[in-house]
């Protein structure tokens, strides 16, 4: 892809994430926030950020079943994007909800499964955030840095989970995502599964090995 | 960011908006009356309509009312979506009239009432009650109608009869989340029923609505007569009723059937009791930006008798 087009890509993807904020902001001005305004921040914030994670869990998918290879650009962005709008949803939370009741909200950290999980969600988030720049994946070498990085699964699943088991039960909301995540968990499943059927005909058919090279670019 | 913020003044120092209403009507009725006469008289009030009650101010709480239109867009009514706006958004073209609301069972006098019987069975009252969701917000809301027992001593339930079961209309035409859809899982299972021991539903604070602040309840809050239970959870009061059924067993709830471990049959208002999943401790009441502390029994105590001796965490 040309410089020019990576840059297109970029500004809107920019433009794109930043836009539930504005469009927050904007009924904020308004005093538009329903008559909930807490919660409404709170499940707009939490939405978006799971949105923003599912896109940025996008990428291989799409590289591996359309042979996209463009979206890897955006991966990082995305990523971030995803770890901003989960630190404002957290702190709608802390400050706004609970107006940094540390006891009460400790206690339901340890209590509440759903919150259990958004926190760990959250907190595994930070070291991605933290390494994401290009000096960090020299500083720790490319295979631990891929290592750490597959965390976004765990981050995943937790953030997920943290949506399903909040939600009343009459609400199917939260297994749109659930669906969402189980299939762009299984199109790297078949994949793994497809390339290790090919390693293992490949070996039968040369012979006694040296072990296979770590494949590239089959991160998060 | 701008939150509002509740006013400070309590519900009893604001003018009746029954009355002011009232003497509007009287004034646009004269004037309808003079141009038509005849008109005026037949047309049946519809959602919007002012309706005329005196203010019961036995009632009457410290909290300043909620705002009518936090009241109508923020609402929990599953039959038109699970948004808290889908009901305010869904609800235009829901018909409240006419209606008939069937009270069988096990009663002596099995009857279906017109909704119109139903408003002249007892002169309307207006009281002012507190409203706490099971999510943990609360509203203050002036309801207009009559206490549940007058309608209940009409048809004479047997001695048998233990229980009050409640059942909304099923209409998937106007209730869209009836409908069953491709995606359509998880949902209640339609009709929405609740219900409640004879007992609790023959207690004076259970009202039978059929209006809030002044006017004749609108579509999103339960047209055109729903159930108050101040005491309960707000899943508990049915909205949109068609029919009232006695019983000799406890009734199977809507919610009780979607989450057996969640929501139990009584579901009272308790801030020692925690839903399994979230603390029950806290409630925001809309308009207010700090949480506030949860009253037991929603800070109905005269409703305690009624539960005496019996564990209301096993009970919840």
């Amino acid at each position: 892809m040309t410089r020019r087009g990576r840059l297109a890509l970029k500004a809107l993807t920019w433009a794109a994430c930043l836009g539930p904020l504005g469009w927050l902001g904007y009924r904020a001005g308004s005093g538009d926030l329903t008559a909930n305004p807490i919660s409404f921040l709170t499940n707009t914030l939490g939405d978006w950020t799971l949105r923003i994670l599912l896109a940025s869990l996008a990428v291989t998918p799409l590289r591996i079943l359309f042979r996209w290879h463009w979206p890897i650009t955006l991966r990082r962005l995305l990523g971030l994007f995803a770890f901003f709008y989960a630190a404002l949803h957290f702190s709608v939370w802390l400050v706004l909800d609970h107006f940094f009741a540390w006891r009460q909200m400790g206690a339901d950290i340890v209590k509440r499964p759903y919150i259990t999980v958004g926190m760990t969600a959250l907190v595994l988030m930070i070291p991605l955030a933290a390494t994401s720049t290009a000096a960090s994946i020299r500083w720790l070498g490319g295979a631990r840095w891929q290592w750490l990085h597959r965390l976004v699964y765990v981050i995943g699943v937790c953030a997920v989970l943290h949506y399903v088991w909040l939600a009343k039960k009459a609400n199917p909301a939260p297994y749109y995502y659930v669906a969402v995540l189980a299939l762009l968990l299984a199109v790297r499943v078949g994949d793994w599964v497809k390339r290790a059927l090919t390693r293992g005909r490949v070996a039968a058919r040369t012979g006694p090995s040296p072990r296979p090279s770590p494949q590239r670019g089959e991160g998060a | 960011m701008l939150i509002k913020r509740g006013g400070d003044i309590p519900s009893r120092e604001i003018t009746d908006r029954a009355l002011y209403l009232n003497r509007r009507q009287l004034m646009v009725g004269a004037a309808a009356l003079a141009l038509a006469p005849g008109a005026a008289a037949a047309a049946p009030p519809a959602a919007g309509q002012a309706l005329g009650a005196t203010r019961n101010k036995a009632y009457d709480i410290p909290d300043a009312l909620t705002a009518f239109k936090d009241a109508t867009t923020y609402n929990n009514f599953y039959e038109f979506g699970v948004n808290k706006d889908d009901p305010a958004n869904l609800s235009g073209h829901f018909k409240p009239r006419p209606w008939k609301l069937q009270v069988d069972g096990l009663v002596h006098k099995p009857t279906t009432f017109d909704l119109d019987d139903v408003l002249k069975m007892a002169p309307l009252e207006e009281r002012v009650y507190r409203m706490r969701c099971v999510e943990g917000w609360s509203m203050v809301i002036p309801w207009i109608g009559f206490p549940l027992s007058v309608l209940l001593k009409r048809v004479d339930p047997t001695g048998a009869a233990k229980y009050v079961e409640f059942s909304t209309l099923l209409d998937p035409q106007q209730f869209p989340a009836q409908r069953k859809g491709l995606f359509n899982f998880g949902g209640l299972d339609w009709p929405y029923t609740e219900g409640l021991r004879l007992d609790e539903a023959l207690h004076p604070l259970t009202l039978l609505t059929v209006g809030m602040y002044g006017q004749v309840l609108p579509n999103q809050n339960g047209a055109p007569i729903r159930v108050v239970v101040p005491w309960k959870y707000g899943f508990k009061s049915a909205k949109s009723i068609v029919r009232v059924r006695l019983t000799a067993d406890e009734p199977k709830t809507a919610w009780n059937k979607a989450a057996p471990q969640e929501y139990g049959f009584y579901s009272n208002v308790n801030p020692k009791v925690d839903h399994p999943r979230w603390s029950q401790a806290t409630e925001r009441r809309i308009g207010e930006f700090r949480r506030r502390e949860t009253l037991m029994f929603n800070g109905y105590d005269q409703v305690a008798s009624l539960y005496t001796g019996m564990d209301l965490k096993k009970f919840y």
